[in-house]
């Protein structure tokens, strides 16, 4: 029997077109022995929801820089949901004002790391979700 | 053939039984675990497949390998786009996208970046892509691949598009598995001599030169043609008896069509065809030369001879990993190492060695 390996759907929302950040975190995860489907620029959360269905991942990373992520976060959970999927879980990095960060944790978001964040870190908290064990900074949502 | 009726399906167990029947349901999250479990070669996974395997055969496998940059995925992106438009009277095909990149021969992880050009058929119903790791499978394919093609075939996909890793010169598996293999290269790739090397060119049965809008397409277009006027055409099929090394890589080889299909049967000159695929410029002649390769597949009898010589294959590698993992259940651990020091100390040949545990085995 081949070895589980945890999948990871890497997905940039929104309208900015920043990538950077993304292919460094999908780089790191590669690196971290992850099979990472990477998804690239302005996907829709409906876009987001069908691959993150059809390729059947464990965790879905989004990059967010525009801002728009107490808007788009809620509707991929909803759509994951939706789709059966409510036990992926949920990543966002990029610019996190820090009064939305718990609220982000209340809606059943994993993990939020912003610029400066060790990719280590990104690494050990998706391993620990997938394993089922709670996840520093989000009580409960694990 | 007759479709089995659903009844024998009720024996499962309860959870397998809502995976098989739910991907014959058309449920699409029951297929996605169904892949991971097939990926993954689970005991749920295979006994999933022993049920669904009755309900393949129907799909027509089309294959896209080539260079790594020369278009693939954009040029699978235009086809599965192009066979969801209505057909005049038909509905459109259902079309399953499988889409294999490499892992990373160090850590195991793997980037698969292929659904970045296939964004057009996000939202379609009708379509289903997968990506796959190649996870240390150096055929161009995953271990796995064949058998994630069957769970799509038996979920109702009536084309199925598999995308190999970008390849290079000996990453044949591809025309193994397909029915219809096509060979993807671009404007300033190499030369003439490359062209006429064994290998990846030899299993086009359709060649693509996509970014046709490039300096040296001319050129490119020449060389392939001469390849193809240097070749003796004629049915191909791969043979049976797949000759494995020891890394489980199947070495086949081509063999020359049978005397009476060269005398008498059609046969099939591979056709070279210039895309763009980012503009969707040649996707309608080349999805035209895809049909009529089916329809020469069928009449010439080439299909029967394929998914025969595909399913014996299939078998004797399935045989060979299952009696090597019978032998060496059975034999000691500290008998194998005693061997091995042996022969790390020139004691005897690996040959003697293979003889010496495979009759002590027998006594």
């Amino acid at each position: 029997m081949a070895e589980r390996k945890i999948r990871v759907l890497v997905a940039k929302p929104g309208l900015d077109g920043h990538d950077r950040g993304a292919k460094v975190v999908a780089r790191a995860l590669r690196d971290a022995g992850m099979e990472v489907i990477y998804t690239g620029l302005r996907q829709t959360p409906e876009m987001i929801a069908e691959a993150a269905l059809q390729e059947d991942v464990d965790a879905v990373g989004l990059s967010i820089l525009s801002g728009a992520h107490m808007a788009l976060a809620p509707r991929v959970l909803e759509l994951l949901k939706a789709n059966g999927q409510g036990n992926v879980k949920v990543f966002i990095g990029g610019i996190i004002p820090d009064e939305d960060v718990p609220r982000l944790h209340e809606m059943g978001v994993v993990g939020v790391y912003g610029p400066g964040t060790i990719t280590d870190e990104i690494i050990t908290d998706i391993r620990r979700a997938v394993r089922g064990e709670t996840v520093a900074g989000a009580p409960g949502t694990a | 053939m007759a479709r089995p009726l659903l009844g024998h399906l009720e024996r499962l167990k309860p959870d397998m039984e809502s995976l098989a029947e739910g991907v014959l349901g058309g449920n699409r999250l029951a297929l996605a675990r169904l892949l991971t479990q097939v990926e993954n070669d689970t005991p749920t996974g295979r006994a999933a497949l022993n049920d669904l395997f009755p309900f393949t055969g129907h799909a027509h496998l089309i294959g896209v390998t080539g260079a790594p940059g020369t278009g693939k995925s954009s040029l699978v992106n235009q086809l599965a786009r192009h066979f969801r438009q209505p057909q005049g009277e038909q509905a459109p095909v259902r079309v399953g996208i499988l889409a294999v990149d490499p892992s990373s021969p160090f850590t195991g992880g793997a980037i698969l970046g292929d659904r970045v050009r296939m964004r057009d058929l996000s939202g379609d119903p009708g379509v289903f892509i997968r990506s796959m790791a190649s996870r240390g499978s150096l055929g161009g394919l995953a271990s796995a691949t064949a058998s994630l093609v069957l769970a799509l075939d038996a979920a109702g996909f009536e084309t199925i598009l598999i995308e190999t890793v970008g390849a290079g010169q000996a990453e044949v598996d591809i025309a193994r598995l397909a029915h219809t293999t096509l060979v993807v290269e671009a404007p300033g790739l190499g030369d003439d001599i490359q062209a006429i090397k064994a290998g990846i060119l030899e299993i086009a049965d359709i060649l693509v030169i996509n970014k046709a809008d490039r300096p040296g397409v001319e050129n490119t277009e020449r060389a392939l043609r001469g390849m193809l006027q240097l070749a003796m055409p004629g049915p191909r099929v791969f043979i049976h008896h797949g000759l494995a090394d020891s890394s489980g890589n199947t070495r086949e080889r081509m063999e020359p069509g049978t005397a009476e299909a060269v005398a008498g049967g059609p046969v099939w000159h591979p056709p070279v065809l210039r895309t763009v695929a980012t503009e969707a410029s040649g996707i309608v002649e080349l999805a035209q030369e895809i049909s009529r390769h089916k329809k020469y597949l069928k009449e010439s009898g080439d299909w029967e001879r394929r998914e025969r010589a595909r399913l014996q294959t299939d078998l004797q590698l399935l045989l060979q990993s299952a009696l090597l993992n019978r032998w060496q259940a059975r034999l000691p651990e500290s008998k194998y190492q005693e061997v091995v020091n042996r022969l790390s100390q020139r004691e005897m040949s690996p040959w003697q060695a293979v003889q010496l545990l495979i009759e002590g085995e027998d006594r």
